[in-house]
């Protein structure tokens, strides 16, 4: 119905990922950063923006398919 | 107190944004009453089948799991293994074919159309009521946890939540909701995935986990893998931590229960109802089931590691995780702050950072009869994520609890104001009207239902006892509710007297056989008895568990007879409603294991598998 789902999953999970990312970039290495010795919010930054990329990329995927059917 | 940072109010600022941003975005494809109610059937599979789980991943699932993980360990995982894999494939199977195959836009109106006026007014009606108190519990339940957790405002946190899930289906209607319950599927996983991992990290995984909860199985009196083993003291009730023998629990959970509420509850049928073919609707429960058997490890496990993990927090303090260390209760993470209980008995060492329940009026912790402090578990999720979870990822974390109360709350409106408007407004009140009329009044029903649930918030704030009460009586009215379905799918002779005359009996035996029982340790009241004790149950779920076995048995047996006595429909009326009297249903996909039939097996013996690891 109108609008691939996935394009606005891929833009969330993208843009969250980039905050937590750069949030933990900035405060690497601070005390209280680190719940049991892992730099957590770097870790799951990387995370979400690698999931928010591949939902945008089969997103694309998906319109070439249906524009590549109708117009051959 | 927590107090949150700049991070992590950005993060659930702009979940916000997104959600409404959905529904603006769809508003523009909303122009009949179809595509508000049903998304004009237009969904696909994947979509619907991850919106299918999500609207009942509500808060009491992600709250009430993680609480039920620490008080019972992992055997709380039959409530997905047996209490909802089951009964998920078997509405997929065997009645999504007359769901969508009799095109009827509710599960009342499918009783309409199978049955008569009356079963369908009684279903409808109850079904109205269930859905906006159910809502109006659960946003009670979030103020609350908010203002505790947080010190928000419990008025502000419940006009923001409810005012938010609102604007997105009033805008953009089931399909905003549908879309928003996918996004908030993947911010619950992707929230509570890291607590997981942490908290296993930190206790030294399943192993540490194992060897920790030995301890606190022991120390309750049960054999030291009570906690981390599902099946192996299931022989007596008395053996293991939930209080319920494997018979009452294979029947009245994984048979009554939950086909009752996976294969009748309009409120997930109606995501499957959705789906853009019928090969899609049913596998919409089915794609369901696999991140629905994946889910205790997201919600069971961080409630079982909160009885675990050392007070001793490493977030705003030390880079390195302390050894297990016994400490008092409630010397929790700097910053944390639970109320301070200067009882002695509260203060006995005891691993684990699940509070004590406090004494509404004293101020003290509750004590059980054996003089031991009650915890209060509720909370045992909401203090992992405060306890491991930096700033930035508790931004995550609490908008991913926040997700779940909307997904929940948004599944209850939008069932609610489908069944409001075509099965009573239409049927009773204005029938005959315009389609723009029905559009009109489910956008207003919206409203409705949404304040009637703030409402309910409110009474549910001051008068504890009523909602006690209330859903005492939803779980009589649903019990009976799978032996209806049942035989009008698969039996052509019931009848339409015999329905309604099972479904009213059936709900009479339910309170007649809890009013005439009481869970060991309880007072006669709310908890049963009120019509004299007769017998006596180990645990309140197994009392629970044999009210909905006694409520399916007479309604199964009371229909048969009724329909027997009573003049049965012509064959011809039953088609597409009835096993046997309806075509086959074919399947519109290529690849083998995208069809019904083979994906269900693969659901089974995955299923199969999980209960043998965790045995």
């Amino acid at each position: 119905m109108g609008i691939d789902l996935r394009m606005p999953l891929g833009a969330l999970f993208g843009v969250l990922g980039l905050l937590l990312t750069g949030y933990g970039a900035a405060t690497f290495g601070q005390p209280g950063t680190e719940p049991s010795g892992v730099p957590i919010n770097l870790i799951w930054g990387i995370v979400l923006v690698a999931f928010g990329l591949w939902m945008l990329l089969l997103a694309r995927r998906a319109r070439r398919a249906t524009s590549g059917s109708t117009h051959p | 107190m927590t107090t949150l940072h700049w991070i992590d109010y950005a993060i659930m600022l702009l979940y916000f944004a997104f959600v409404l941003g959905i529904g603006a975005m769809l508003r523009r494809y909303v122009h009949t009453s179809e595509d508000f109610f049903l998304s004009g059937r237009s969904i696909p599979a994947w979509v619907t089948g991850l919106a299918f789980i999500s609207a009942n991943l509500g808060a009491q699932e992600v709250i009430g799991m993680g609480a039920s993980g620490a008080k019972y360990g992992i055997a709380t995982s039959h409530f997905y293994w047996v209490g909802a894999i089951p009964a998920m494939v078997f509405v997929g199977l065997f009645m999504m074919p007359f769901y969508y195959g009799s095109r009827a836009r509710s599960v009342p109106e499918y009783l309409k159309l199978r049955f008569d006026e009356k079963t369908r007014g009684l279903n409808a009606v109850s079904f109205a009521v269930m859905t906006v108190f159910s809502s109006g519990i659960s946003l009670y339940a979030m103020g609350k946890l908010l203002n505790l957790l947080l010190g928000w405002s419990f008025d502000a946190s419940i006009l923001v939540a409810g005012g938010i899930v609102l604007g997105y289906i009033f805008l953009g209607g089931l399909t905003s909701a549908i879309y928003n319950e996918v996004l908030q599927f993947f911010l619950i996983v992707f929230g509570f995935a890291p607590l997981v991992f942490l908290g296993l990290r930190d206790v030294g995984g399943w192993a540490g986990l194992s060897a920790r909860l030995a301890g606190v199985a022991t120390g309750n009196g049960y054999a030291p893998g009570a906690y981390t083993r599902s099946w192996a003291f299931m022989g007596h009730a008395s053996a293991n931590p939930v209080g319920v023998e494997w018979f009452g629990l294979v029947m009245g959970l994984g048979f009554v229960l939950s086909f009752g509420y996976w294969c009748t509850d309009f409120l997930v049928v109606q995501r499957a109802m959705a789906a853009n073919s019928m090969t899609a609707a049913r596998r919409t429960p089915l794609i369901a089931a696999l991140p629905k058997m994946m889910f205790p490890f997201l919600v069971i496990i961080p409630g079982m590691l909160a009885m675990a993990v050392s007070s001793t927090s490493t977030v705003r303090q030390t880079k390195v995780a302390p050894a297990a260390q016994v400490a008092p209760a409630v010397a929790t993470a700097p910053g944390v702050t639970t109320p301070a209980p200067s009882d002695p008995a509260a203060s006995e060492p005891r691993p684990g950072i699940v509070p004590p329940k406090l004494d509404t009026r004293t101020g003290q912790p509750l004590l059980d009869a054996r003089g031991r402090v009650v915890l209060d578990y509720d909370l045992a999720t909401p203090m992992m994520l405060v306890h491991f979870f930096p700033a930035g990822l508790l931004g995550l974390g609490l908008t991913a609890l926040l997700a779940s109360f909307m997904s929940g709350m948004a599944g209850n409106v939008t069932a609610f104001n489908t069944v409001w408007t075509y099965d009573l407004y239409q049927s009773y009140v204005r029938p005959g009207a315009p389609d723009s009329h029905y559009l009109a009044m489910g956008r207003f029903a919206t409203v409705f239902g949404v304040a009637v649930s703030i409402a309910a918030a409110y009474v549910a704030a001051s008068f504890n006892n009523i909602m006690d009460f209330l859903q005492l009586v939803f779980a009589f009215v649903n019990a009976p509710l799978f032996a209806t379905f049942a035989l009008g799918m698969f039996w052509p002779r019931a009848t339409g007297h015999g329905a309604f005359a099972g479904l009213v009996s059936g709900i009479l035996a339910a309170a007649a056989h809890h009013g005439l029982s009481l869970p060991a340790g309880a007072h006669v009241g709310v908890k049963g008895g009120y019509l004299g004790v007769v017998t006596t149950y180990p645990s309140e779920l197994a009392q629970t568990f044999w009210t909905a076995i006694a409520a399916w048995v007479t309604c199964f047996v009371v229909t048969i007879v009724v329909s027997l006595l009573t003049r049965p429909r012509p064959a011809e009326q039953l088609h597409g409603l009835v096993y046997g009297l309806t075509p086959k249903p074919t399947d519109d996909v290529k690849r083998w294991y995208e069809r019904p039939g083979p994906l269900a097996l693969i659901v089974l013996t995955l299923t199969v598998a999980l209960n043998l690891i965790f045995f």
